[in-house]
């Protein structure tokens, strides 16, 4: 049975997974048909027709998890580290028959990088499904309060 | 210490036949001079037509460092001025894009301009009788920028009221602008959203350089490109399809085979462009029913010389580059000698397929956003760029590559994909439009 506990401590977890970059073990929460996505507008609509910063599946996120160990990838030298900081994430839909639940999760986001350090806020939201007795992230959508604003390089995960 | 202002002779020396001096990225003074000299004296892009679709629709920009907008009467005509009120100096419009309404209203004391820019009125206007109020500049409203272009719905202005003129400018390197628009069935582009925007912290110059620097995507991107390619292959299966986003990827790792043979394309005033022959573009998939759109608009023969032609990067001296065949616009603006913000937008093709737009705004996330993970690498170089050009050791940046002595300025050419000459031609057109309004110049060689 998925109460929400267990909703929460998948969303913590990943948290987890991604502050001791644990990348493979991230990866493996996602469904087989899982998006990461940033949109670029405010409550935006459709990921594909409107510019997004990330609209990624997972074979573009394995790409970027196999690239940030590789030995020519001059921007992770040095690498960088990553921290979140979460609100408790509310659920938003907990439907235990159809297997559906949704959450929205407010985060402080700080990536690190030799003697810089950059923060972002904003809010996580995640669509799982059940997979067997596990959840799995079909969605999680990453919307930061200043999406419009420039920024250097974001190299990891919020 | 001042050494350039004023000096023509001392700005020309910084450019050498095949080397530039390392002042031209990291010289504070140098970077004022340009913000004075350099943008005012060029053509610079200030937005699109279809921004300004309705009437009282206005943009802002900035011409170097100067704030401008542009806006669409209610007459349907184009104006574009600066963006300061004639009275204390308040910027009018704060915002990238809007709609005025009939009039713009500046928020400090209300004072009101038409959308043509005219004054329209000043609350107690009879404080203004007897003052010679009408013999100010004031008096004319929103200071008006004389030398405005609109070519193909592409809003261009140059500050300067002396100079070169739009066409003698830009030339035939417009024939990229027209590839571009004329991939469209209806002949027009639209801007339907914001642009991705990714902050640099090096000179805005070395990614202008970027642009047709064919010898770095196989060693820089190999991180992004090559793990694309080798991701692909080892997941694939029994896809026979190639996902649009590896086709996308993958063709940044051609070898350098591929560049020579594409070719790079100069042009008089520092415009130049990679891809002659084919590009990195050229191998995508097609669009179902594009094809027979774009016959049934131009006829068999006209359709297949617009989508023949993949150019790859088009530089349009000093700060912009188009890529026709992906409908992308980078805009490469100077904030600071060692900060650069780039916004790198999108144009629809009307009437095209969804799918087209689709793929340019992958391409555009894919390459140009502060998440792109090609853009990650570029970003490292150049601000090891930045940090290594303090250097003493060697003050001087090498761009020699297949140089031959004699190069012939200010032509049109068709050369080896892999030549450093339109980087050599930008800094050429760089010396040209920094000093064209400076008195001391160095005598001309014989």
């Amino acid at each position: 049975m998925i109460d929400e506990k267990t909703i929460a401590d998948f969303i913590y977890r990943e948290a987890e997974l991604l502050d001791t970059m644990q990348w493979q073990a991230w990866l493996d929460l996602f469904h087989q048909e899982g998006r990461y996505w940033m949109p670029l507008e405010w409550q935006q609509q459709d990921p594909v027709l409107q510019p997004s910063l990330m609209y990624e599946d997972l074979l573009l996120l394995k790409v970027r998890v196999e690239r940030l160990a590789g030995e020519r990838t001059f921007s992770q030298k040095p690498k960088s580290r990553c921290h979140h900081l979460l609100q408790a994430p509310r659920i938003v839909a907990c439907d235990e028959a159809a297997g559906m639940f949704k959450t929205r999760t407010s985060y402080i986001y700080t990536e690190t990088r030799g003697d810089m350090l950059e923060r972002y806020s904003g809010w996580a939201s995640h669509e799982l499904v059940r997979s067997g007795d596990d959840l799995k992230i079909k969605l999680k959508r990453v919307d930061l309060v200043n999406f419009d604003a420039p920024f250097g390089n974001i190299q990891l995960f919020m | 210490m001042a050494k350039y202002g004023n000096n023509a002779r001392a700005i020309e020396g910084l450019v050498r036949e095949a080397e530039v001096h390392r002042d031209v990225y990291v010289d504070p003074e140098i970077f004022e001079l340009e913000m004075e000299h350099l943008f005012p004296n060029s053509w610079i892009y200030v937005g699109h037509a279809s921004q300004l679709a309705k009437p009282g629709d206005f943009v802002t920009a900035n011409i170097g460092r100067q704030p401008v907008m542009a806006s669409r009467h209610s007459d349907g005509s184009i104006h574009v001025f600066y963006n300061r009120c004639p009275h204390k100096g308040v910027k009018i419009a704060s915002e990238p894009c809007g709609n005025t309404g009939k009039f713009f209203r500046c928020p400090y004391h209300a004072w009101s301009f038409k959308t043509d820019g005219s004054l329209l009125a000043i609350p107690l206007k009879k404080g203004y009788e007897n003052t010679g109020f009408g013999d100010t500049q004031a008096n004319e409203g929103l200071s008006k920028i004389k030398n405005v272009v609109i070519y193909r719905d592409f809003i261009f202005a140059r500050l300067s009221d002396n100079g070169v003129s739009f066409e003698d400018y830009f030339g035939e390197s417009l024939s990229t602008i027209d590839n571009m628009v004329d991939r469209s069935p209806e002949g027009k582009l639209a801007i339907e959203a914001a642009p991705i925007r990714y902050m640099h912290t090096c000179n805005w110059k070395m990614l202008v350089e970027n642009q047709t620097d064919t010898c770095h995507p196989m060693v820089a991107h190999e991180s992004s490109a090559g793990t694309a390619v080798k991701v692909w292959k080892r997941e694939q299966g029994d896809s026979t399809e190639t996902p649009m986003a590896v086709q996308l990827y993958g063709p940044f790792m051609s070898p350098y085979e591929f560049y020579e043979q594409s070719g790079i394309r100069i042009w008089p005033n520092g415009h130049g462009h990679t891809g002659v022959a084919n590009s990195i573009h050229s191998n995508y998939s097609d669009i179902q029913g594009y094809l027979g759109q774009m016959v049934a608009a131009y006829g068999e023969k006209r359709a297949h010389e617009i989508l023949g032609e993949v150019r790859h990067n088009t530089v349009y001296f000093p700060n912009i580059m188009v890529k026709g065949a992906v409908q992308i616009l980078r805009n490469f603006i100077p904030i600071a000698v060692d900060k650069t913000l780039v916004e790198s937008w999108v144009y629809r093709l009307v009437g095209a397929p969804d799918k087209l737009y689709e793929r340019a705004l992958m391409y555009n996330r894919f390459i140009n956003a502060p998440t792109s993970i090609v853009g990650h690498d570029d970003l490292e170089m150049y601000e090891r760029a930045q940090e290594g050009l303090k250097s003493n050791g060697n003050q001087w940046v090498n761009l020699r590559r297949l140089y031959e002595s004699n190069e012939e300025q200010d032509v049109t050419a068709v050369i080896n994909g892999t030549s450093e000459r339109q980087m050599r031609n930008q800094f050429h057109a760089w010396a040209k439009f920094m000093t064209m309004d400076m008195d001391q110049h160095v005598e001309a060689a014989e």
